[in-house]
């Protein structure tokens, strides 16, 4: 492969490697400061993917109309698009909180699942609503024109960045504020954060939503980097799974370890892809299950050996607090 | 509808002995399993490769057992498989839970490395038998009997329906009769207490997911016999069961057995209406409305 066609690899990798990085700062909201069990990514994924993709095409017309069924094609501008998802992300996760959050840790677990299994099953289903389990494809990309479409990539890759970035920094200042210490304090501790007369089904609810809408935004910034979306990316697998095992990587409770994570967690991920290919030919077919296993196994080895994750927690919560 | 309803307490006899062995493992070790929809899956696959692979390659016959869709090799296959994913329940549970368990780790992260395991169990399924729909007996005509107020149904979904009861029956006897089964339900109430009663907790751990183990094998292996497998079906399974299990209050044996009948009437009454696939999120909603209701389950403990 000559140089120019290293970069480009590079920078789809990244580009994918952020998005994820993204997925796994809202996950950090919820598990890392808060310690809420969110296993229906995918949900949030797959809502901020449709609605993003909703909001940003146009209404298909003539012949295309025949093929194309979709609820409604509103045809405005990318930040419209992330903002309708974060929004409708931050709805649902509001509508799942109410009857999860104040019972045990696990019924959100379960309730989560539901929520994206769900949300998979009527998107495949309903075609009227965005076209079944075909998808949404060509979806408008921002900028497109700025710059040739064959360094379009770089230009996404910056837009992804910086979003990612301004959620890193969000979440940093978020967390080290009095509300991201009553986070804290409620993973610790439910009794006596209650009984400090904080308002713990409140504040959780908070961090779900909070969390829940960087995920939209996620889901967003993914369909329009892939530019078709279909209900079969959104599998628990892809969805849920992987940014699990990149949260864990890196470290939960540290926003810089999320990145990390997801960077990580990705790299391995490609990586196998060229391991698996070195496999014969009659096991091709299979070799994803084979990456799956491993990054499965991964998850099982952290859990057991360094459930802090690579870097750990920050226990510094204040720059006014000396080392 | 009355048919439906029919179809409905086969379905939810067979997510009634999931839905058993999740609350077991909830009510003993307190932690969600998500692992334990694919361990029905383990136990489908189990029984296949004894029906499809082995058993011809030994030469084992196969008399068809008329009137239903299997043979002598099916009848061995059933105890193997519950035998097999016992054990791959109890080799879970050594190489990761207790791991946690030694550690002190939460019941979240135990959840979490059931988590794991769900995904490490399906992929060994996967990578063994890849992702197409399998029937145990290919291509056997399956003919339904008449029943009075024009209710059909197969030999053997009647013949499901028997090997639950029986199995739940057994277990019964098993939790009241024996001592494992009375330390078992000693160890559900109160651990600590159990424990400075001389009661071995790892060997009681270690019996209890033998036990889930084997009833999610049955469950699976019988979902087989009634339509297909496939791959993903435990994870389909995962929201019943737990529906079943909420529904019956968490480590509530046989409040899970009704959860599973009422969940499995509801999934199947549901398909009057909508699309057979959404079974799944039909299970989910009943779920929410429970937790809504009655979040500790028809027969769990008063607040």
């Amino acid at each position: 492969m000559e140089l120019g066609g290293v970069l480009a690899y590079l920078v789809s990798f990244a580009i994918m490697a952020s998005i994820y990085a993204v997925f796994s700062l809202g996950l950090n909201i919820q598990w890392g400061y808060t310690g809420l069990f969110n296993i229906g990514i995918a949900g949030f994924f797959c809502i901020g993917a449709y609605t993003s993709a909703l909001i940003t095409s146009p209404m298909p017309r003539g012949i295309y109309a025949q093929y194309v069924k979709q609820l409604f094609g509103l045809n405005l501008p990318f930040p419209f698009g992330l903002l309708g998802a974060a929004l409708v992300c931050g709805l649902v996760a509001l509508l799942i909180g109410i009857p999860t959050l104040r019972l045990r840790e696990d019924y959100l677990a379960i309730a989560t699942i539901g929520i994206a299994e769900t949300f998979r099953l009527i998107f495949n289903n309903e075609r009227w609503l965005a076209n079944g389990p075909r998808g949404l494809m060509g979806l408008p990309q921002p900028l497109q024109g700025l710059v040739p479409s064959e360094y379009y990539n770089y230009l996404y890759l910056a837009i992804v960045f910086s979003i990612m970035w301004v959620i890193y920094w969000a979440i940093e200042r978020a967390i080290r504020s009095p509300w991201g210490r009553v986070l804290k304090a409620i993973r610790e501790d439910e009794v006596s954060a209650a009984m400090s007369g904080k308002d713990v089904f409140w504040f959780k609810m908070q961090s779900l939503v909070f969390g829940s809408m960087i995920m939209g935004v996620g889901g967003a910034l993914y369909a329009h980097y892939t530019k078709a979306i279909s209900p079969d990316v959104f599998t628990p697998l892809y969805g849920t799974f992987i940014i699990w095992v990149m949260l864990m990587a890196g470290g939960s409770g540290n926003n810089r370890g999320a990145i990390l994570g997801a960077f990580l967690v990705w790299g391995i991920w490609i990586g196998t892809k060229f391991l698996t290919d070195l496999l014969p030919y009659t096991m091709k077919a299979r070799a994803p299950y084979i990456r799956f296993l491993i990054v499965g196994v991964l998850l099982e080895v952290i859990l057991i050996y360094r459930p802090q994750g690579l870097l750990g927690e920050e226990k510094k919560v204040s720059r006014f607090i000396e080392e | 509808m009355l048919e439906l309803f029919v179809y409905g307490i086969v379905l939810g006899s067979i997510i009634a002995l999931g839905a058993i062995g999740l609350t077991l493992v909830y009510g003993i070790l307190r932690f969600a399993n998500f692992a334990h929809g694919d361990l029905m899956t383990a136990g489908a696959y189990v029984a296949l490769f004894f029906v499809a692979s082995l058993f011809p390659s030994l030469g084992v016959p196969d008399a068809r057992l008329a009137p239903f869709s299997f043979g002598w090799r099916m009848v061995a296959a059933f105890p193997l498989a519950m035998a097999a994913v016992a054990g791959v329940a109890i080799l879970l549970d050594k190489t990761l839970y207790r791991k946690l368990r030694q550690k002190g780790s939460s019941a979240v992260m135990l959840a979490m490395s059931a988590l794991g395991a769900s995904f490490i169990v399906r992929m060994v399924v996967l990578i063994l038998w890849g992702a197409d729909y399998r029937s145990f007996y290919p291509g056997v005509l399956r003919p339904a009997m008449e029943l009075p107020l024009g209710v059909k149904i197969r030999p053997d979904q009647v013949l499901i329906l028997g090997v639950a009861a029986f199995l739940v029956v057994l277990l019964h006897l098993f939790l009241h009769r024996t001592k494992m089964g009375k330390a078992m339900r000693a160890t559900a109430d109160n651990p600590e207490l159990a424990r400075v009663s001389g009661i071995r907790t790892e060997r009681v751990i270690t019996c209890c997911w033998a036990t889930g183990g084997a009833l999610a094998a049955a469950a699976g292996v019988l979902y087989g016999i009634d339509v297909q497998i496939h791959p993903g079906m435990g994870w389909n399974f995962l929201l019943p069961l737990f529906a079943a299990a909420i529904l019956g209050g968490i480590g509530n044996v046989y409040g899970a057995l009704i959860g599973g009948l009422v969940i499995g009437v509801l999934q199947q009454l549901s398909t009057a209406f909508l699309l057979p696939t959404y079974k799944p999120a039909v299970a989910f909603v009943g779920m929410i409305l429970i937790l809504l209701i009655r979040p500790q389950g028809i027969f769990g403990p008063r607040e």
